[in-house]
């Protein structure tokens, strides 16, 4: 690995993005707007919103960075040029860990503002709000390699864009935000014990509870270790030679 | 003295198909070689097999002396895919700054580089509004940023205009003087005499290897186009 081939995959994915500064303003404005309307949704009951707010503050980074990166590193595929840079002395690693310096950064940003408009104006209250955004950037990171692995099992944009509610949705579904996991049947429950989402929701919604005990070590634990794995199974697919 | 790019039996199979049936080949260092042959001959995949990018099925391809793909290959092949494979949301500037990070070499080189392909003033622009021939242009210069050893070019030259291509033509050989060993692919037979050497490939095999001259003179042919619709029909007398 190399800093400055990693700097430069981290610098031409910020400056691809900073040419589509649609993108930017949709990745920056939506979870915003998202978050306003679940506050209005609640309008009526302020806890569920404290409750809720926190969890979804920590959860767009992953959604939003699993799109992003799936379809970039598909346009990598199809348009030639992953297989140029990998016939260049780039390690696979300096890409994999390019795009997750450029990604959190974008996470950063979007983490940052969501949490501005969430604490400063919708009264979301929270003691952690350094950590919140910090998990926010883990989560993000995450989505990154989820997304980087599912790319690698699209042949077109059209599958690129079902992977989400074919690997995101579900994870959302079970990782306990719409029902406490241990109201799940035990088939669900295990298999939510499975997806990398269960923790990391996990862990936002203790320190939206002020529970930071070993359970919340472990979380933070899985998403990071679920990362790194995602991030080696990635790896394995970005082949030098392919048939 | 030795070749640069030795090829044995090589065999490659792609979608089921056989695409390259034990081509052996061989190419000379310092000079441009052309890789002449119908559009599905196997061209690319050739190609793709001498810079370590295709799965090949047997036989053995050696660059510099060393396995095709090797690591420490990388930083002294250079290759253009066909399609051009640059970033069109970046600016020419950007593409180049990226790739100039990747093979670790400076600013300096890629105003020279740019120069060489008829870039010189287009920094500023997006590739994506460059017209088809610069942005192929652009993708050539990404690949003969590090000064390569060996250049593999994947039809360099299709959709450019005569004096564009006649100015590329002049410049591969001034690397093959300088010491690189040039390989491009065409299927326009006219490109042909513009090679120090050609490897006539149909069907996934080797149709003939000789300086132009040489197969003009072994079909009598006048030109080179009549000299390879000549060596087909010899090849297909034989089967």
């Amino acid at each position: 690995m190399s800093p400055s081939r990693t700097g430069a995959t981290a610098l031409r994915v910020l400056r691809q993005l900073r040419h589509d500064p649609r993108t930017v303003v949709l990745l920056l404005a939506v979870p915003c707007v998202l978050q306003v309307l679940v506050h209005e949704l609640f309008r009526d009951r302020p806890q569920v919103f404290q409750s809720l707010g926190v969890p979804l503050l920590g959860l767009f980074p992953f959604v939003a960075m699993f799109i992003v990166t799936s379809i970039t590193m598909l346009r990598e595929r199809v348009s030639g040029t992953l297989e140029r840079l990998l016939t260049t002395p780039i390690a696979r690693s300096d890409l994999l860990v390019g795009y997750g310096v450029a990604f959190a950064v974008v996470a950063a940003a979007q983490a940052t503002l969501v949490s501005l408009v969430s604490f400063g104006l919708l009264g979301l209250e929270s003691d952690y709000r350094v950590a919140v955004v910090a998990l926010a950037i883990a989560n993000a990171v995450l989505g990154m390699s989820l997304g980087l692995f599912a790319s690698a099992f699209a042949r077109t944009e059209f599958q690129a864009v079902q992977f989400m509610p074919a690997f995101v949705l579900p994870q959302i579904l079970l990782c306990g935000l719409l029902v406490p996991r241990d109201e799940m049947a035990g088939w669900l429950q295990a298999l939510s014990a499975l997806l990398p989402l269960t923790y990391a929701y996990d862990a936002l919604a203790r320190l939206a509870s002020d529970d930071l005990g070993a359970r919340f070590r472990l979380d933070v634990a899985v998403v990071l270790g679920a990362t790194v794995l995602a991030l080696v199974l990635g790896a394995a697919t970005l082949r030098r030679r392919t048939p | 003295m030795d070749a640069t790019i030795a090829i044995r039996g090589l065999t490659v199979v792609r979608g089921g198909r056989e695409v390259l049936h034990g081509v052996d080949l061989e190419i000379a260092p310092g000079r441009v070689t052309g890789l002449l042959g119908p559009s599905g001959s196997g061209k690319t995949t050739l190609m793709r097999s001498i810079v370590g990018a295709q799965v090949v099925a047997g036989g053995s391809v050696e660059v510099l002396g060393l396995p095709a793909g090797s690591p420490a290959l990388r930083a002294r092949v250079g290759y253009q895919t066909q399609a051009p494979s640059v970033y069109v949301d970046l600016t020419v500037a950007e593409n180049l700054a990226c790739f100039a990070a990747i093979v670790d070499v400076g600013r300096a080189r890629v105003e020279q580089t740019l120069a060489t392909v008829g870039l010189a003033g287009h920094e500023r622009r997006l590739a994506g509004t460059l017209s088809g021939g610069e942005l192929a242009r652009l993708s050539l210069a990404a690949a003969l940023l590090n000064g390569p050893d060996v250049l593999v070019l994947d039809e360099p030259t299709v959709g450019l205009d005569p004096v564009l291509r006649r100015s590329l033509w002049q410049t591969f050989h001034a690397l093959a003087d300088a010491g690189t060993t040039v390989l491009v692919s065409s299927h326009v037979m006219d490109e042909a005499e513009r090679c120090d050497d050609l490897l006539l490939l149909r069907e996934g095999r080797v149709l003939a290897a000789g300086t132009p001259d040489e197969l003009r003179a072994g079909t009598r042919a006048a030109n080179l186009g009549a000299a390879f619709l000549a060596l087909v029909d010899k090849a297909e007398e034989r089967s």
